[in-house]
């Protein structure tokens, strides 16, 4: 997901808190910063609201690219608040995680200087416009099923920032489908092109959930403090019987000649992506990854001249005012 | 890191005369900007009509474990719900 492959922190707390914590989680209580939580549980959730928060910031540089070149007017002024929105989702995110105790500036060197991750799904490139409309309806569709569930995470500020979250994706999920869809019933060049886009993003968006729960072994800690709220193959599952439908909706195909409904579990039956190319991406050999990682470097220290400008400028207006009293 | 912008709290009263509601906290180097970014982060969509920022570290809270002192008292005094009392039917609404 936006959070792939988080590995559960040890703990080594005293047994009886331990236990006393665990049933305020299991009785549905939200944990709050200032409460008493194991090592591993803040560990573990900065670590996983971390990377969810680097993925959205990095998740506007594909959809970025495309601001200046989209079709029409309208289309530009709708990809630009959403990419804004994305903006405002990192900026959620990263606030429930320093109450955690690490700070913007720690946190952001992490993701910097390779420490922290984001999402393998925007180490892929968007070619053209179609690209755009597949990102909304499949990749923010695939965040949405993991989003949705962790409303109800354990942790109350990461909670909340989900929960305004959601109240956004909608649109971003609706608008890249209308973008798609204008494609898919326009003229045969451009339904090839959706086609195309859908050919690409197909196994990166199934790759977002991470791992098979076979090879995942980092879930039971996660799910008992419950901030992971279903396995990885759940929501890959949920998605792909969402998809399917809106796909042969569009007359796309998925590329996946294995692709069937099964009656017998009421769900499809999927190729998986190849996990090699995952561990690959995530090692940091996907297409994008060091342009990626370049431009958000570039930005911070690009702008370090501003924030530093800025601050300097308060301080000194608060001198003066404080001189003036 | 001593060139990192202060931490702000974000309270935000929306269209129906409720009070301000904290929404959640962004970084800004002063109250003029914090407005400015509150604006841009926590009302996209007509959120709201009036913001208020407070600086993080000016926020006194109560700690989590003053809990029982602090709430377990008003849970022995049901007399102070209405429910607690009966009135007859015939008396009507009350
Ligand atoms: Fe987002
Ligand atoms: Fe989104």
């Amino acid at each position: 997901m936006y959070a792939q492959m988080i590995k559960s922190e040890a703990t080594q707390d005293d047994p009886e808190k331990l236990a006393a914590f665990q049933a305020r989680i299991d009785a549905g209580e939200k944990i709050e910063p200032k409460d008493w939580m194991p090592e591993g549980y803040r560990k573990t959730l900065i670590r996983q609201i971390g990377q969810h928060a680097h993925s959205e910031i990095v998740g506007q540089l594909p959809e970025g690219n495309w601001i200046t070149r989209a079709p029409t007017l309208e289309r530009k002024a709708i990809l630009l608040a959403k990419v804004q929105d994305e903006a405002g989702h990192g900026l959620y995110l990263y606030c429930a995680a320093e109450t955690l105790g690490v700070s913007r500036d720690e946190i952001t060197e992490m993701l910097l200087d390779g420490r922290m991750k984001y999402s393998s799904i925007f180490n892929y490139p968007t070619l053209n416009w179609a690209d755009i409309g597949a990102v909304g309806w499949l990749v923010d569709g695939a965040a949405i099923m993991n989003q949705v569930p962790l409303q109800r995470t354990s942790f109350g500020p990461y909670s909340r920032a989900m929960i305004r979250i959601c109240k956004e994706e909608s649109f971003h999920q609706r608008q890249g489908y209308d973008a798609i869809r204008k494609m898919a019933e326009g003229t045969p060049e451009q339904k090839k092109m959706a086609q195309d886009a859908l050919n690409r993003l197909w196994y990166p968006s199934l790759m977002m959930f991470g791992p098979s729960d076979k090879d995942s072994v980092h879930s039971a800690q996660s799910m008992a403090w419950k901030i992971k709220m279903n396995t990885n193959d759940e929501l890959r599952q949920k998605f792909v019987d969402q998809t399917v439908p809106q796909a042969e909706y569009l007359g796309l195909t998925v590329p996946d000649p294995d692709l069937k409904w099964n009656e017998e579990r009421g769900h499809y039956d999927y190729t998986d992506p190849d996990w090699s190319e995952f561990f690959d991406v995530i090692k940091g050999n996907g297409p994008c990854n060091v342009d990626r990682l370049a431009a958000r470097n570039k930005a911070w220290d690009d702008g370090k001249w501003v924030r530093d400008g800025l601050l300097a400028h308060a301080r000194k207006k608060a001198a003066r005012k404080h001189a003036a009293e | 890191m001593k060139n990192e912008w202060p931490l702000w709290e974000i309270f935000i009263r929306g269209q129906h005369g409720m009070s301000h509601r904290h929404v959640g906290s962004l970084h800004a180097p002063d109250a003029e900007m914090a407005i400015k970014n509150a604006r841009d982060v926590y009302t996209r969509r007509n959120e709201g009509v009036s913001i208020w920022v407070v600086e993080a570290n000016h926020i006194a809270a109560s700690s989590p474990s003053d809990k029982g002192p602090l709430y377990e008292p008003s849970e022995s005094k049901v007399y102070r719900h209405p429910t607690f009392f009966d009135i007859p039917d015939e008396v009507g609404a009350m």
